[in-house]
């Protein structure tokens, strides 16, 4: 885990190393949480991992945008979009760990 | 959707696993992530979205109360963008 990026590969791993489960049903496990986290956004509820932080779905009116190329004006359709609140003590540990 | 409701759901769908392993796992998951950051790492999970770590200038605040002046120091923040197959399930 020396790379600058992690990836659902490494995520397994963790688990295989940290609770002792096949490589396979480590894997499958990544997949499920991250799915469930989706599903639930997509359902229009908030995601709340106490100690990590807080996913909430936000929905963004129509606006009238620009191509930022062309300069033409270009209606932007309403959307629906994830923002993460990272808890408290993610940030106190990032900060600390980093400054 | 609170954690402790994550943890139940997976366990029913891992009959094989007890919820105190499920919670692990769980657990697991938001630790590295969280471990990542904290080299500095991004942790780019296809689908569901990329957490990487950004740097905040030092910049003069202000006390909103007194008006005064003061030195807000230099910061790294945790940062999330969601991912293309969660913006196309959330706007379907």
């Amino acid at each position: 885990m020396s790379e600058k990026t992690l990836t659902r590969a490494d995520l397994a791993e963790a688990i295989h190393k940290s609770v002792g489960l096949t490589r396979t049903e480590s894997s499958a496990l990544v997949e499920d949480v991250l799915d469930l986290i989706i599903d639930s956004l997509a359902k229009d509820e908030v995601v709340k991992l106490s100690g990590f932080g807080v996913f909430t779905p936000r929905k963004k009116s129509p606006r009238v945008g620009r191509n930022p190329k062309t300069g033409e004006t270009a209606a932007i359709t309403e959307r629906r979009v994830v923002t993460f609140r990272p808890s408290q003590l993610m940030k106190d540990k990032v900060d600390r760990a980093l400054s | 959707m609170i954690k402790s409701k994550l943890i139940n759901k997976i366990a029913d769908q891992h009959p094989n696993l007890t919820t105190r392993d499920v919670e692990r796992v769980v657990d697991s998951i938001l630790d590295t992530i969280t471990g990542a950051m904290c080299q500095g790492k991004r942790v780019e999970l296809r689908g569901f979205g990329a957490f990487s770590v950004r740097k905040r200038d030092q910049r003069k605040g202000r006390n909103p109360r007194t008006g005064e002046t003061v030195e807000v120091k230099a910061k790294h923040v945790p940062f999330y963008k969601m991912g293309k197959d969660m913006k196309d399930r959330l706007n379907a």
